[in-house]
């Protein structure tokens, strides 16, 4: 248990660094959000550093970090400038939207690769193997851009799938299973683009997990005893060679926020990613801040929950733990 | 009489990367020896002469290119996966390095009553007793049942591993160099253990090794392994009195303890 406290401790204290960092370097790039208005003629001089005293950006950096700091102890992230509302709700929903993805993406991903990983240890180094190993290696070298953009070329070409967004036009007025199926034809390409981009690592990572216990002569022991091969390689081997896994679980629970901007951006999905993206390209700072600071939150905290499975799953590691 | 195990020409091919030469590839090349129920043999020779594939092949967990294993009358190669999974149990295999055959997960107790449970026998309960027995009948004391292998000495380990094989009560145990890499002490307190076994169970052991000494204090037939074949084989005392190969002679000349004789003065 002071474990659990201690690893929380520190993720704090890391959340804090963070923040200290982005708030420095996004103050340490050139231009912020109201330059623009400088151009234009039509407004004056005065107005623009009146709007800039408005939002506290000619404050000293330290003031404004503590002014943040404090807004963020009340619950709130800051304002943004482009929406002239609060970031917090704003951030809100769109990550909402973003979770909707990436976790039937992962879950998709997780449960295609398992079977696929240890079915392709068991029969290490034989022909079913090296083609699953050789269509990995292929799909890995693919970018993910490349993967998403010629999934819009088939979308566009077929018309079998919606190129963007995230529901129809008139959805509210479908019935409960039209809903449904709008939804899910939404979700295909994109969550089609991150199985692809995740699936191959993870195959590979169970493969090569489960294929080194598999030559461990506790796992020959258990033939020995008799042992049905379906219960040795889910069973046995699977557990044994779990600890990797779990980690490389975790990360995906930490990538859920941040691995999927890119495909977002490019098959428009209503998530984080479009959001950031506008913001970093307009200089609305406490946009990026919030949306990196909610990053980081979902990857401290993936690893966090990485080491209670682990503990949950590891004997050893549970008596290593209550030692200290 | 028949004999428990008789093996009979067996070879064993692993696929290299390309055609090796033949007489290369061979990690078994025509291996005949049977054992008598109730009695040792010892399978001498130096690494790499084939005798760990000779110990999976009897256990079934290798498939032997051609060759026949006759194993209390049936042929152990002819039968399909199913049956063999059945036969498995009767024929348990103590592997070199304890460490890592017993699952680092499991506690002492686990680990002797998890073949009970891979066959699904008995209840709960009566897995866990019928296991302490066992840790018992090897030397692990009730208050130990409960550590996991890591807080284990190296010699409690192959007890445990002893008492894993034991469980299913089998009637052949293969030792594939099971006390190799134990020290002097511990390995002779082992093998009494194993002679206790043998005479109070009724087993019948295959005794894998590299060193002579153990062989003589185990074992009433030894034979001599060498790249594949085996090419000495007798009564225990005939072997180590007069070794009639070159093979043999190298061996015994390399294990101290046993008396040299003259012929083990072998000019190189």
């Amino acid at each position: 248990m002071r474990y659990f406290l201690r690893r929380t401790l520190h993720a704090v204290f890391l959340l804090f660094g963070v923040s200290l960092l982005t708030f420095l370097f996004s103050a340490l790039t050139p231009g912020n959000y109201f330059d623009e208005m400088r151009l234009n003629p039509q407004i004056s001089r005065e107005t623009v550093a009146a709007l800039r005293a408005q939002y506290q950006l000619d404050r000293p950096l330290p003031v404004r970090y503590a002014h943040w700091l404090m807004a963020v102890a009340h619950g709130e992230l800051g304002f943004s400038f482009a929406y002239n509302s609060p970031v917090g709700p704003l951030l809100w929903v769109r990550a909402r939207n973003t979770l909707f993805l990436t976790i039937t993406a992962m879950l998709l991903a997780w449960l295609l690769a398992l079977p696929l990983g240890v079915w392709s240890a068991s029969r290490f180094g034989r022909a079913p193997d090296r083609v699953l190993s050789w269509a990995t290696a292929t799909l890995l070298v693919i970018p993910d851009l490349v993967l998403a953009l010629g999934l819009l070329i088939l979308a566009v070409r077929t018309g079998w799938f919606p190129t963007g967004g995230l529901a129809s036009v008139g959805f509210e007025n479908l019935s409960p299973l039209h809903k449904l199926r709008d939804l899910a034809s939404h979700l295909a390409l994109p969550v089609a683009a991150l199985v692809l981009a995740t699936l191959p690592m993870l195959v590979r990572h169970v493969r090569a997990s489960v294929a080194e216990v598999l030559e461990a002569s506790f796992l020959r022991a258990a033939v020995g005893h008799g042992i049905p091969h379906p219960k040795l390689l889910y069973g046995y081997a699977l557990r044994a060679a779990a600890n990797p896994l779990i980690s490389l679980f975790g990360f995906s629970v930490g990538t859920l926020l941040s691995g999927s901007l890119l495909v977002e951006v490019v098959m428009s999905w209503p998530g984080l990613g479009p959001l950031l993206l506008e913001a970093i390209l307009a200089r609305d700072l406490y946009v990026v801040i919030g949306g990196v600071l909610l990053s980081m939150i979902f990857l401290v905290s993936g690893n966090l929950f990485a080491d209670v499975l682990l503990y949950w799953a590891d004997p050893r590691i549970r008596i290593a733990a209550s030692a200290k | 009489m028949q004999p428990l195990l008789r093996v009979e020409n067996l070879v064993k091919h692993y696929a290299a990367g390309r055609p090796a030469p033949k007489d290369k590839s061979a990690a078994l090349d025509g291996v005949s020896l049977s054992i008598p129920a109730r009695t040792t043999l010892a399978l001498v020779g130096e690494s790499g002469s084939g005798k760990s594939t000779l110990a999976l092949c009897i256990a079934c967990l290798e498939h032997p290119t051609s060759g026949s294993i006759w194993f209390e009358g049936i042929d152990v190669v002819a039968l399909d996966e199913n049956q063999k999974r059945l036969l498995r149990p009767r024929i348990q295999l103590v592997f070199q390095d304890p460490a890592s055959s017993l699952n680092p997960r499991w506690t002492a107790l686990e680990i002797v009553s998890e073949p009970f449970f891979v066959q699904g026998r008995f209840s709960k309960q009566e897995r866990s007793d019928k296991a302490c027995t066992w840790l018992d009948h090897v030397g692990i004391s009730p208050k130990m049942v409960s550590r996991r292998v890591d807080e284990l000495s190296g010699g409690q380990k192959q007890r445990l591993a002893i008492a894993r094989a034991l469980a299913l009560e089998p009637r052949l145990i293969v030792l594939d160099e099971a006390l190799s890499a134990l020290d002097c002490s511990v390995q002779a307190q082992i093998s009494n253990l194993l002679l206790e076994l043998q005479s109070s169970l009724g087993l019948t052991y295959l005794f894998i090794t590299h060193d002579f000494a153990m062989a003589a204090h185990l074992a009433d037939e030894i034979a001599v392994m060498d790249h594949g074949r085996i090419v000495e084989s007798g009564p225990a005392e005939k072997i180590l009195r007069s070794p009639g190969q070159d093979a043999t002679r190298a061996l015994l000349a390399a294990t101290p303890g046993v008396p040299k004789t003259q012929s083990t003065l072998v000019n190189f």
